[in-house]
């Protein structure tokens, strides 16, 4: 059957099919739903970055000069809450996950298109409760909601924060759980589980922390609300309630949260560097496994963050040695990157070099994580800057990386257009600059002892140094985020068209155009390869657009 | 649909969605679906049931003084109510697979009907509790007596407050699912009286039977767990 072709002359793809704002709003194809994700994800991005860069100002100088200490609390809470809920937990599924999976298992679209759609609209909801929170003047519970601070004594917006956080919550469930039907039941002939891109098991091992794990924070956060509203009283300590179970709650779902952050990174890692080195997956059967252990031993660890908190010494050492077997899956996933890389034809393109940052942070990250998982150094460091700059070299560091690799990665195939190659790796290398420069002084700020969350530091000015250093990093880093937003759009208008595999990638979603068609393929495709047959791909990547 | 060249079944069946290449695909999807999504609720649950746990083996004597003043009558007639309901349900099923439509029908409104009846009885002992100054959180709460079988030592004021805690945040969670549920099988009972489903079709009719069983079951876990603590006759 020929490619439909418009009135125009063109060729039909999900981008032309139809106009106007009810063609969006009302849309069920995943493409579509994805790029909607797109705008609200880059949107809380910047709110909560913005957040971020009043964070580093105020530090800049120890006396507390800028904001008021109350509205500092609002500040770092905000920032948590945003990116966390708003920005990592959905930003490579909801987006690339939702545009990608389909087409990489060779189907129409995911197996609830309704859903989907459902999913997205929960998220705007959370996320205009999220503002409207901000707009009433913001929540000071710290992005953790930590009872009884957060249920009887303060006075700010914890409801709706705790609402908008719900809401959310269910988006990220019903996303989870049409993933997980849709690599089940939508694979198309052929495409066996020893065949999926690595993509899409990262993205299925996300999904069953999604599906397992959200609905304990969605419940712990409906317990905090509902003592906040009609007075019961299941974390009171006054009652005889106790916090140490919300935290429990909590955490039983939000360490697992940071393998639905990092998890379907690698995924995006998996397929880059392969590409970019022109080699087969080294060791795929482990690689698949490793994402799946991470998802299982993700769920076992996460009393680890409440080593002070009060809980039994035996269950503290259990929990530290557990915390410790994460790393044997995470080591996998970076010893076969490397691997793959070895006596790979390597080119240096913008998603590659967002390959290499991610390895390199993710492993530092990983390894400050070991310090974290040792309890005796843990009660030394626990709430101090050595924990923050552990948790965003994985988080901004690996996840934020991986993400913005794919966005380039993948960028042709979306919008149908290249963006430019140069400004791509200035972007690249100011993100790794400035992510360094903001965060790795903060190892060391928390080794000497510079607790989080304080908004002045005039008793200790000898930290003033690195945090200048640290703000300085986190402006730098700022021009690396803004740059690729700006050349992004300026390319859909401007750039030059995308074949339809730019890379001389190996995937389903390389065999077809760029911007594909509404329904992804014009025949159900037949898959007879295995994933990253790159043996068998003579092309070189292209030279830089 | 300029792709479809495997959608051979769309003109026949018009519940067959265009992305599916068959109908047992697509009911495959949806059962997989569904169940994925009762694993959701048991963690959702999960989450009050563990505190229960904790709250229980810690304060043991004043949960069972809670549970004693519950009223086992309403409670016991609520437990069967419901189990006939999802026995309406399994029959509705049953008959949308032999083809009987009027009788699905019949079988949801019964359904409807048993539900309503259960949030009723529900509603009459909340306002019991509310008379009897049973609500947590209030400075007028008060359980009066003593821990069953232990006549010296009075009830614990601040933890039976935990105790009726979690029983309206764990029955409020319940009944919010019954409530929900009643509008699903309002839906149902709708498109049903439309003649949509049959022998070839009866998907939402299963799914939503499951979900309103997943709900009974947690009814069935409720009721002794918090009715019948250290009863006896």
């Amino acid at each position: 059957m020929p490619t439909a072709v418009l009135e125009t002359g063109e060729r039909e793809t999900y981008l032309n099919r139809e106009y106007g704002i009810k063609s969006w709003l009302l849309t069920v194809d995943h493409k579509r739903i994805a790029l909607l994700y797109l705008m609200g994800i880059t949107f809380f991005f910047f709110i909560g970055g913005f957040f971020a860069l009043l964070i580093r100002l105020e530090l800049l100088t120890p006396a507390g000069d800028l904001v008021q200490a109350d509205t500092y609390n609002k500040l770092f809470t905000m920032h948590g809450q945003i990116m966390v809920f708003f920005f990592l937990i959905p930003a490579v599924p909801a987006v690339l996950g939702n545009f990608l999976i389909p087409i990489m298992i060779g189907a129409k679209d995911l197996a609830f298109p309704r859903i989907n759609l459902l999913s997205w609209y929960l998220y705007i909801i959370g996320g205009l409760l999220m503002v409207y929170t901000i707009l009433n003047g913001g929540v000071d519970t710290g992005w953790t909601f930590y009872t009884p601070l957060s249920t009887e004594f303060l006075k700010t917006n914890v409801v709706t924060a705790a609402l908008a956080v719900f809401v959310s919550g269910f988006s990220s469930i019903l996303t989870g759980l049409n993933f997980i039907v849709t690599i089940h039941r939508m694979r198309a002939p052929g495409m066996t589980w020893n065949r999926l891109p690595l993509f899409v098991w990262a993205h299925y091992a996300t999904s069953i922390i999604q599906v397992l794990g959200t609905p304990v924070v969605a419940i712990a956060i409906v317990l905090v609300a509902l003592e906040r509203v009609l007075h019961l009283g299941i974390f009171n300590p006054a009652l005889g309630g106790d916090p140490l179970l919300f935290q429990h709650l909590f955490w039983f779902y939000s360490h697992p949260a940071v393998y639905i952050m990092i998890l379907p990174g690698m995924g995006i890692i998996s397929e880059i560097v392969c590409c970019f080195s022109r080699k087969r997956i080294f060791g795929y059967k482990a690689m698949a496994l490793a994402l799946l252990g991470i998802a299982v031993v993700g769920f076992l660890v996460w009393a680890h963050h409440m080593f002070v908190a009060g809980i039994s010494l035996y269950a503290a050492m259990i929990f530290s040695l557990l915390s410790y077997f994460v790393a044997v899956p995470s080591a996998i996933k970076v010893f076969n990157w490397t691997s793959t890389m070895y006596k790979g034809s390597i080119t240096y393109q913008t998603p590659m070099l967002y390959a290499f940052g991610f390895i390199g942070l993710f492993t530092m990250g990983g390894l400050t994580g070991l310090f974290l998982a040792c309890l005796g150094i843990d009660v030394h460091v626990t709430d101090t800057y050595f924990v923050v700059a552990h948790f965003h070299y994985i988080m901004v560091g690996g996840m934020v990386m991986a993400y913005l690799g794919g966005m380039h990665f993948w960028w042709p195939k979306i919008s149908g257009k290249m963006y430019p190659e140069g400004w791509g790796r200035l972007a690249a290398l100011l993100v790794f600059v400035g992510f360094n420069l903001t965060f790795f002084p903060q190892f060391i700020l928390g080794y000497m002892g510079m607790p989080r969350r304080y908004w002045d530091y005039s008793h200790s000015p000898e930290f003033q140094i690195l945090n200048v250093l640290s703000t300085a990093g986190a402006t730098i880093l700022a021009v690396g985020y803004l740059l690729p937003m700006v050349y992004f759009l300026w390319s859909m208008r401007y750039g030059k068209p995308a074949p339809d595999n730019p890379w001389n990638a190996a995937g389903l979603e390389w065999m077809i155009p760029s911007p594909p068609p509404t329904f992804n393929f014009e025949h159900e495709p037949v898959v007879t390869w295995e994933a990253y047959n790159y043996d068998e791909i003579k092309e070189e990547v292209p030279v830089a657009h | 649909m300029p792709t479809s060249t495997v959608n051979h079944e769309a003109h026949e069946n018009p519940a067959l969605l265009h992305h599916f290449a068959t109908a047992e695909q697509q009911k495959d999807a949806a059962s997989l679906g569904m169940w994925l999504f009762l694993i959701t609720e048991i963690m959702f649950f999960g989450g009050m049931f563990c505190a229960y746990l904790v709250y229980r083996y810690w304060y043991f004597g004043d949960f069972a003084a809670g549970s004693s003043s519950l009223n086992l009558t309403l409670g016991t007639v609520n437990t069967i109510v419901l189990i006939g309901s999802s026995l309406t349900v399994a029959l509705a099923v049953r008959c949308a697979q032999v083809g009987n439509k009027k009788a699905i029908v019949v079988n949801l409104v019964l359904t409807i009907l048993l539900g309503l009846a259960f949030l009723g009885i529900k509603a009459k002992e909340y306002k019991d509790k509310f008379d009897e100054h049973h609500i947590p959180g209030q400075s007028s709460f008060f359980l009066e007596g003593h821990i069953p079988r232990h006549p010296d030592t009075p009830v614990n004021q601040r933890h039976a407050q935990i105790y009726f805690s979690l029983y309206f945040a764990m029955t409020g969670m319940h009944a919010l699912h019954m409530i929900i549920g009643v509008g699903l099988f309002a839906f149902l009972t709708w498109k049903a009286m439309k003649g949509t489903y049959g022998p070839g079709y009866y998907t939402p009719l299963e799914n939503g039977g499951l979900y309103w069983h997943f709900v009974d079951i947690v009814w069935i876990y409720l009721f002794p767990l918090l009715y019948l603590i250290d009863r006896h006759p």
